[in-house]
C-alpha cells in the first residue's frame, strides 16, 4: 500500500480531514466532467482518491408518483422522458409490460420495426458515448465526429417517427407508422457512413498512446464485483463474461437475427470501450438484416379498446430488455383499475452508477473520474427517475 | 420453475404462488424468513443477481408489499419474493451484506417509503429529496398535484388535464 | 418580465426582507453558522447603469453579443441538444459561443428543462457566481410553465420567478435549430439593450429572494453568492 494512503483500521481507513494532509473535493453537479447531473464527494489526499460517495437527486421528478395518477395511455408519452439519451428502452418496456397484462399480442411487423428503433437508439446512444468516453481522455476529436454524426441516426428517427429525441414511437398494442418512402436508401447511406467512421475512430483512439495509457488498468471489474454489485451490460462483458439478454432470453424478433455476444476480458476501461465499439458494429448489422428481412406489409399495431376505459387486468409482471447499459426493467402492478397501482423502473445506471462506482473510485486520479465515470456509462436520470 | 418453488417450498413458508410467465414467478414468503430465503436462493440456487428492490403501497389493506427480483443467469429466469409489511410499522431486515447496491435500494425506500431497514448503512441520509418536508412522496396518500399547488408558484394558464382533453377531442360520445 | 408581472411590494416580502437585511447595502447571512458569517460577502447586487455615451454602450452591447460564453452546466434534459450545436453540423462558434466550465467566465446561463428543488439551489448558487453582464436562456416547456411535471412534487414550475429570464425556447425537446434561434434572439436583445435581466434582479433581489428561500428550505449558504 501506498503510503498515501491513510492507515486502516477494522477495515475502514482511517483519517482526520482537518490535519491539512487530505483534502474533501466536490465535484459536480457544475462541473463538465461529471456525465449528467449528478456530484461526487471525493476525500483525496495528493491527487489520489481515498473515498467517493455519489450524490444524486439532482433529477427526480417521481416518475413513479405521476404515473400512479395518470392513465396508462397517458403514461406513454412520459415514460421516454426517463433516459435522454436513449429513450425508446423506456418506451418498449413500458407497452411490452402493458401488453403482456391485457394479454395482447402485437403484430409481426411491429415486432421488427419495434427491434429496428431499438437498435437505431443504441446506436445513438453510442455514437453520444464514445464522444464523451474520448472526450474524457482529451481526445475532443472524436468527440466533434461522433456527436456530429449522431445527428445523421436522428435523421434517421425524424423520418421514421416524427421527433429527433423523444420519439414516443411504440403505443402499446404497436408502433405508430410504418417506413417512409426513401427510408431505406437514406438508412443506408447513413450505415456505410457510420461504419467508416467507426473505422476512423478506432484508429484514433485505440491507438493512441494517451488513450492506452490512461485507460488501461482504469476501473478494472473483476468477476467477484459482478455479482457483489449487480452489474450488468457492456461492463459485464468487458471482463469476459458473456450475458446479452438479447441472446439469454430473446424478445422481439432478436432471435431471428444473427449475431455474437462481444466480450474482453480485461475488465478496464480499455476493454469496455472496446466492446462497445465492437457493439456499434453490431448495431449496424443488426440494422442491415433487420431491413433485409423484415415484412413489408402488414397491419402496424393491434386496435386497443377505448383508451379512456381501459381497465388492465390484475397481476403483476416484470419486463427486461438490454440497453446500451444492460438490462433495463420495469416492474409493473396493476390492481384491475384504469391506472397502474405501482410502475418501478430499473435502470442499468442504478447498479454500477452509484455502488460500484464508489468501490472502483479508490485510488483513482482526480483527473480520471471522468474516464471511469464515462466508462461505467451512467445516466443519472435513471438512477433517481 | 417449479422445481424452484418446490425446493423452496420444503424450506420455507410460502403463499400465492403465481407464475405469470415461463422465465418469471412470484411468491409470497413470510417476513421473517426472508432473509434467509433470499440467501438460499442465492449461493444454493444460483440466483446470483438483484435485479431490484421495490415496494408497493396496498393503502386499503394496510400493508406494504415488498418485492426482491432475483435472476439466476444459467436458467436465465427471473424470481420474485414478495413479503407484506405493515404500513404502521414498516421495518424491515436489511440484505445489504448480500450485495453491494441493496443498500442504495432500502436508502430510496427509506426515503421514498418510509421503510425502515435498520443496519443499513446510510440509510437515515437523505438520497434524493434535499430538505424534504412533506411526508415520504411515493406513499399513495401523498398528493402530489395538492402538494404542487400549494408549494409552487404556477403560471396561469389555460389548464387542461390530460384525461379531459383525451374525452373532448378523442372520445366525444363518451 | 413585463410591467404586469413585476413583484408587489406585499408584507410578507417586507417581513421577509427584515430577516436578511442589516442595512441598505449589507445582507445578514442569517442562514449561516455564527463563525462562518465573516467569510462570506455580505453586499447586494447593484444596478448596473448604461455608460452615459451613447455610441459606447452601443459599442459594448455589441461586443457583447458577440461573445457568449454558455455555462457547461446541464441542468435537465435539454442539456442533450447542446452538443449537437457544438458540433460542425449547426456550429454554435460561428456566432462566437463556446461552452465554458466555470461560472466565472460564462456570461450565458441555458437552463435546460426541468428544475428540481435540489438543482434550483445550485443553479441560484451558480447564477449569483457569473460576472455580469450576464444572461438567462431557459429552454423547455419544463422551465416555462412545469411542462410534463406540471404536477410533481419535486421540480419547480416557473424558473422566472427564482431567476431572471431572458429568452424562453419552447418545445420538449426543442430542436437545435430552436435553441440557435433563441441564442440569436438574445444577441438581437443585447444589441439593442433589452437583455437586462441581471438588472432586474438585482433591483427585486428581495422579491427573488423571499421566492428562493420559500422552495429551498435549508438554505446554508450565503444570501448573495459571488
Amino acid at each position: 500500500m501506498n503510503d498515501k494512503y491513510p492507515p486502516i483500521v477494522d477495515g475502514k481507513s482511517v483519517y482526520d480531514l482537518d490535519s491539512q494532509k487530505y483534502l474533501k473535493m466536490w465535484q459536480g453537479p457544475q462541473h463538465p466532467g461529471v456525465t449528467g447531473n449528478m456530484s461526487l464527494e471525493l476525500d483525496i489526499s495528493g491527487d489520489q482518491i481515498i473515498k467517493c460517495n455519489t450524490h444524486v437527486g439532482y433529477l427526480h421528478r417521481g416518475f413513479e408518483k405521476l404515473m400512479e395518477r395518470r392513465r396508462y395511455i397517458n403514461c406513454f408519452p412520459i415514460v421516454c422522458r426517463i433516459c435522454v439519451p436513449e429513450p425508446d428502452t423506456n418506451e418498449y418496456l413500458f407497452a411490452a409490460a402493458t401488453e403482456e397484462l391485457l394479454g395482447v399480442e402485437i403484430p409481426e411487423r411491429a415486432k421488427w420495426l419495434r427491434t429496428l428503433d431499438l437498435e437505431l437508439s443504441r446506436l445513438a446512444s453510442f455514437f453520444m458515448w464514445i464522444g464523451g468516453q474520448s472526450g474524457a481522455f482529451g481526445s475532443g476529436t472524436v468527440a466533434q465526429w461522433s456527436i456530429a454524426y449522431r445527428d445523421y441516426v436522428l435523421d434517421l428517427f425524424e423520418e421514421l417517427t416524427g421527433a429527433r429525441i423523444y420519439h414516443m414511437y411504440m403505443i402499446p398494442g404497436g408502433v405508430r407508422g410504418g417506413l417512409p418512402e426513401g427510408w431505406i436508401q437514406h438508412a443506408e447511406k447513413v450505415l456505410d457512413g457510420a461504419s467508416k467512421l467507426l473505422d476512423e475512430i478506432y484508429y484514433v483512439t485505440f491507438h493512441n498512446s494517451v488513450f492506452k495509457s490512461r485507460a488501461k488498468g482504469l476501473g478494472i471489474i473483476t468477476p467477484d464485483l459482478i455479482d457483489r454489485f449487480g452489474v450488468v451490460g457492456p461492463n459485464v462483458r468487458g471482463s469476459g463474461i458473456a450475458r446479452d439478454l438479447r441472446k439469454d432470453s430473446p424478445y422481439l424478433v432478436y432471435d431471428q437475427l444473427d449475431f455474437n455476444i462481444e466480450t474482453e476480458t480485461a475488465g478496464d476501461t480499455y476493454a469496455r470501450t472496446l466492446v462497445r465499439w465492437k457493439e456499434m458494429h453490431q448495431s449496424i448489422s443488426l440494422i442491415r438484416q433487420i431491413i433485409m428481412l423484415m415484412p413489408k406489409s402488414g397491419p402496424l399495431y393491434t386496435t386497443l379498446p377505448n383508451v379512456l376505459h381501459l381497465k388492465v387486468p390484475a397481476g403483476e409482471t416484470y419486463v427486461k430488455a438490454e440497453s446500451t447499459r444492460g438490462e433495463y426493467g420495469y416492474y409493473m402492478v396493476s390492481d384491475g383499475s384504469e391506472f397502474p397501482r405501482k410502475v418501478t423502473v430499473r435502470g442499468p445506471s442504478y447498479s454500477h452508477g452509484m455502488a460500484l462506482l464508489e468501490h472502483l473510485a479508490v485510488g483513482v486520479n482526480i483527473a480520471d473520474t471522468h474516464g471511469l465515470m464515462i466508462s461505467l456509462h451512467t445516466y443519472p436520470p435513471e438512477i433517481e427517475r | 420453475m417449479n422445481k424452484i418453488y418446490e425446493d423452496l417450498s420444503s424450506r420455507f413458508t410460502l403463499s400465492d404462488y403465481h407464475q405469470q410467465r415461463d422465465n418469471l414467478a412470484f411468491v409470497t414468503v413470510e417476513k421473517a424468513q426472508l432473509v434467509s430465503a433470499i440467501t438460499y436462493m442465492r449461493d444454493y440456487l444460483k440466483f446470483t443477481h438483484l435485479v431490484l428492490m421495490t415496494s408497493v403501497d396496498w393503502l386499503e389493506q394496510g400493508k406494504f408489499q415488498l418485492t426482491y427480483l432475483l435472476h439466476n443467469y444459467e436458467l436465465h429466469v427471473n424470481f420474485g419474493l414478495k413479503v407484506m409489511l405493515d404500513r404502521d410499522n414498516a421495518v424491515m431486515d436489511t440484505i445489504h451484506h448480500l450485495w453491494g447496491h441493496a443498500r442504495v435500494y432500502q436508502r430510496e425506500l427509506h426515503e421514498m417509503f418510509g421503510i425502515d431497514f435498520p443496519g443499513s448503512p446510510g440509510v437515515n441520509e437523505p438520497m434524493i429529496l434535499e430538505s424534504w418536508q412533506g411526508p415520504p412522496p411515493m406513499r399513495r396518500d401523498f398528493d402530489t398535484k395538492k402538494y404542487s399547488e400549494e408549494t409552487f408558484d404556477h403560471r396561469p394558464r389555460q389548464h387542461v388535464e390530460p384525461e379531459d382533453y383525451l374525452r373532448q377531442n378523442l372520445y366525444p360520445e363518451d | 418580465m413585463k410591467e404586469k408581472d413585476k413583484p408587489e411590494e406585499t408584507k410578507a416580502l417586507k417581513q421577509a426582507k427584515d430577516n436578511w437585511t442589516v442595512d441598505e447595502n449589507t445582507l445578514a447571512n442569517a442562514d449561516l453558522p455564527e463563525e462562518e458569517r465573516d467569510w462570506f460577502c455580505d453586499a447586494r447586487p447593484k444596478v448596473v447603469k448604461p455608460v452615459s455615451w451613447d455610441p459606447m454602450e452601443k459599442f459594448l452591447n455589441w461586443a457583447r453579443a458577440h461573445s457568449l460564453w454558455i455555462l457547461a452546466f446541464g441542468t435537465g434534459c435539454g442539456a442533450v441538444e447542446l452538443r449537437p450545436l457544438l458540433t460542425a453540423r449547426y456550429d454554435i462558434s460561428r456566432f462566437g459561443m463556446a461552452p465554458r466550465p466555470t461560472p466565472r467566465q460564462s456570461s450565458v446561463f441555458m437552463i435546460g428543462g426541468y428544475v428540481s428543488i435540489k438543482t434550483l439551489k445550485r443553479i441560484v448558487r451558480s447564477y449569483e457566481e457569473m460576472q455580469g453582464p450576464k444572461f438567462v436562456v431557459a429552454v423547455c416547456s419544463c422551465a416555462i410553465n412545469g411542462g410534463m411535471y406540471w404536477d410533481s412534487y419535486n421540480t419547480v414550475k416557473r424558473i422566472d420567478h427564482y431567476i431572471p429570464v431572458d429568452v424562453y425556447v419552447t418545445g420538449c425537446m426543442p430542436r437545435p435549430e430552436a435553441v440557435l434561434a433563441g441564442f440569436q434572439k438574445l444577441q438581437e436583445l443585447i444589441m439593442a439593450g433589452k437583455a437586462e435581466g441581471q438588472n432586474l434582479y438585482a433591483e427585486n433581489f428581495d422579491w427573488y429572494k423571499a421566492n428562493q428561500k420559500q422552495v429551498i428550505t435549508d438554505w446554508n449558504m450565503p444570501d448573495y453568492n459571488w
